[in-house]
């Protein structure tokens, strides 16, 4: 379980709170109007904000003293989530080590996950020479590896075409269910959210609301979400 | 957790500035201790005062109101080779002052061209020492920056507002009134007060050009003071006197200037449709065929009468310039290990304090600086056998306010941008450093490397306090020959000095640059 109690989460001048639980294993997207808060609330998990108040607990392990990079977290974020200086091989092996350091079987390893999400020859190639869609798959190769418990998407596929950003999200269902890991997706497109997502939680007001089920959230919208959906 | 996470340590950088202030105000300290009380400012302290502000005033003035026609002309002209000389206007930074006065010593000098050229009609030849001289000299170094300074605020002139004004059929006089003017009256002060204060802790021009009782700078005067006198009480006044001074002219400029003239994009050139008439061109090619005159034949000068006096280089000469590269590799690898860390704990917004030690080394005067350390060295050691550390030292000091310049605006980008995916993957301290922040900043410590490196083999300062006659740089081998009239070998020394210094720089400067990926 993905506890929040009683948290309040301070980003800048305004506050997000947040008291609910996620299953294990559940795809969750995070829905509301833009400023609400969506990307505080996946940035306070992920360890970049601070709580002012309450914890964060994954499977009654406390989090909220960790450091991003030892929780079992592993974020997308909404751009720049490659190294331009580095190799498609280096980008996706910083998922095993973090000084690249690899011994000949996580080579393999990384050699691997590449194949896995279809660039298992532009391994040698930088960042640059990709496409749009190739560069979020080399960032998904990189999530394969690191083999976290919790996947968190800040909408790293916005930038990408409507065909292609489904394509990504099947991906990112695929990735989530070999690897077992909870998903936790901000997004601002309904479709997406009906796409993998069987859970959604509002943020909308400072508050981010329980989770229910996609469906129901989005065919009967409360206030808050219907004044955003129009 | 209390507060956010960094991706890389702010308390080395932190360490760094306590360092740097530390030698910087420890140095002062232990030179004031050593001011005797009551002995008060003789009649020749108050000279050198005086000649100093007289001539920083008259540097400053005549290089910003040439660099203010001279930036016009630029800023209005589109020609063949404008990108190359607005370049060139950047290379005096990194040229030694050395030099330079041997170049304009070939030009302005009694046996000079121009001398020869007034010759062939009767008149007397040029003096070239003494007041004038060294503004000469000032001039020369630093017309090209105030005419960067300047000319960015030229280009800052949106270029709409050009349209609008020859839309509405403004005359000359109307852009002037317009955009011109007040633009100036913007930019002008912080060219004045940036050149000012440069001129004011002039030391290597009033050495050489100046002198005697009536044109020595308090720079030159604490070194006489030490050199000859070793007059320790009174070397310990004026650079109390002149720390006051630079401190001033320091705060100043930082406070009334915008600009810094690195900026890039000023080779562009915006398109004009003011000054057609055949009167202002003709004037935009005086100015500009004049300056580049100015500028390139004191070079060219060195460049012809050198490669003959290369052929005369003793053995000493190629030492000295062992030595010096041999300092210059030194001061650059002190700088890089003050200026990287300092430049990170700024870009993670640590403390305003790291900043201003930073800055200290504009307003610090390297020779108090050095004399300082002579003061604390003494009793423990000889100290001019540390000659060539202390002066490594005190040119990566004096380079560290440029470095930072460069390094930290880089540096706030890197951490932005790859800061938290850093953190998200565990990257945090040596893997961030290796893998992230170091390769992402590689031109920027090119750049401030290449710089730190030239300024470093250039410098003709602080080695001049320390050195005994086995030991020398190859600036201060290069006056010493001047000093004993063997100007062919002085000038192939220079011209050997000119090729390191700028090798050096371009060597670091593209190799920061190779195969960096954007």
């Amino acid at each position: 379980m993905l506890r929040l109690e009683t948290c309040h989460i301070q980003n800048g001048a305004f506050t997000v709170q947040a008291d609910l639980q996620i299953k294990p294993g559940s795809k969750v997207a995070i829905i509301g109007p833009s400023g609400a808060g969506k990307s505080t609330l996946i940035e306070a998990i992920a360890g970049f904000l601070p709580l002012t108040q309450g914890r964060i607990l994954w499977r009654d392990r406390d989090l909220s003293a960790m450091a991003p990079g030892k929780r079992p977290v592993a974020m997308l974020f909404q751009d720049g989530n490659l190294f331009p200086h580095l190799t498609v091989a280096q980008n996706a092996g910083l998922g095993l080590r973090a000084n690249l350091h690899l011994s000949p079987q996580e080579q393999a390893q990384v050699q691997h996950a590449l194949e896995r999400v279809g660039l298992g020859d532009l391994a040698e190639l930088t960042p640059a020479a990709l496409s749009g869609g190739q560069q979020s798959r080399v960032a998904l190769a990189r999530v394969l590896l690191q083999r976290r418990d919790l996947l968190l998407l800040d909408e790293p596929f916005a930038a990408l075409g409507p065909a292609l950003k489904a394509e990504m999200l099947d991906l990112v269902a695929e990735i989530a269910a070999e690897t077992h890991a909870t998903v936790l997706m901000v997004s601002h497109d309904p479709q997406d959210a009906r796409r993998i997502a069987d859970q959604a939680i509002l943020v909308a007001d400072g508050k981010a609301h329980a989770p229910l089920a996609t469906a129901e959230v989005l065919d009967n919208p409360p206030p808050a979400l219907k004044a955003y959906l129009g | 957790m209390a507060r956010r996470a960094q991706p890389i340590s702010a308390l080395p950088g932190a360490g760094a500035a306590l360092l740097v202030a530390a030698l910087i105000f420890g140095t002062l300290a232990a030179v004031a201790l050593r001011a005797e009380a009551g002995r008060g400012f003789g009649s020749s302290d108050w000279a050198a005062l005086r000649f100093t502000l007289i001539q920083a005033v008259l540097s400053a003035t005549l290089s910003v109101a040439l660099a203010i026609g001279l930036a016009r002309a630029l800023a209005r002209r589109r020609f063949f080779g404008r990108s190359v000389l607005i370049a060139l206007l950047g290379a005096p930074f990194i040229l030694p002052v050395i030099v330079a006065i041997l170049g304009l010593l070939a030009v302005f000098g009694r046996a000079g061209w121009v001398s020869q050229a007034l010759g062939v009609f009767g008149f007397e030849p040029l003096q070239i020492y003494g007041l004038h001289g060294v503004v000469l000299a000032h001039v020369f170094f630093n017309l090209p920056l105030a005419t960067r300074l300047i000319l960015q605020g030229w280009q800052e002139i949106p270029a709409e507002r050009f349209r609008l004004a020859a839309q509405l059929n403004a005359g000359p006089r109307a852009i002037w009134q317009l955009l011109e003017a007040p633009m100036l009256m913007r930019v002008v002060p912080g060219a004045l007060a940036v050149v000012f204060a440069i001129c004011l802790s002039s030391f290597a021009v009033a050495l050489t050009l100046g002198g005697g009782p009536r044109a020595t700078t308090i720079e030159l005067a604490i070194y006489q003071a030490f050199r000859f006198d070793f007059d320790l009480g009174r070397a310990a006044l004026l650079s109390a006197v002149q720390l006051v001074l630079t401190g001033l002219a320091a705060f100043v400029a930082l406070r009334v200037s915008a600009a810094d003239g690195v900026g890039a994009g000023l080779d562009r050139a915006l398109r004009r449709w003011d000054g057609d008439s055949s009167l202002a061109r003709g004037l935009d090619v005086f100015w500009i065929l004049s300056a580049a005159l100015f500028l390139m034949l004191p070079l060219a000068a060195v460049v012809s009468s050198g490669v003959s006096g290369l052929f005369l280089l003793k053995a000493n000469v190629w030492m000295a310039a062992i030595t010096s590269v041999m300092v210059s590799a030194l001061s650059t690898l002190v700088l890089l290990l003050l200026a990287l860390p300092m430049a990170a704990a700024v870009a993670l917004g640590r403390s305003a304090m790291i900043e201003v030690a930073g800055i200290l080394g504009l307003a610090a005067s390297p020779l108090v600086i050095g004399t300082g350390l002579f003061v604390v060295i003494y009793p423990f050691a000889d100290p001019f056998a540390l000659a060539l550390p202390v002066t490594a030292l005190v040119n990566a000091v004096m380079a560290l306010p440029f470095a930072l310049r460069i390094l930290v605006p880089r540096a706030r980008e890197v951490t932005a941008r790859y800061g938290k995916l850093s953190l998200s993957l565990d990257m945090a301290g040596w893997p961030f450093l290796w893998q992230v922040f170091l390769p992402r900043m590689r031109p920027q410590i090119g750049f401030a490397a290449g710089l730190a490196a030239a300024l470093s083999m250039g410098d003709l300062g602080v080695i001049t306090l320390f050195a005994d006659p086995e030991v020398a740089t190859l600036p201060l081998q290069i006056y010493r020959l001047m000093g004993a009239y063997q100007m062919q070998a002085a000038a192939g020394a220079a011209l050997l000095l000119l090729a390191l210094s700028m090798g050096v720089f371009w060597i670091l400067d593209r190799g920061g640059r190779w195969h960096a990926e954007a």
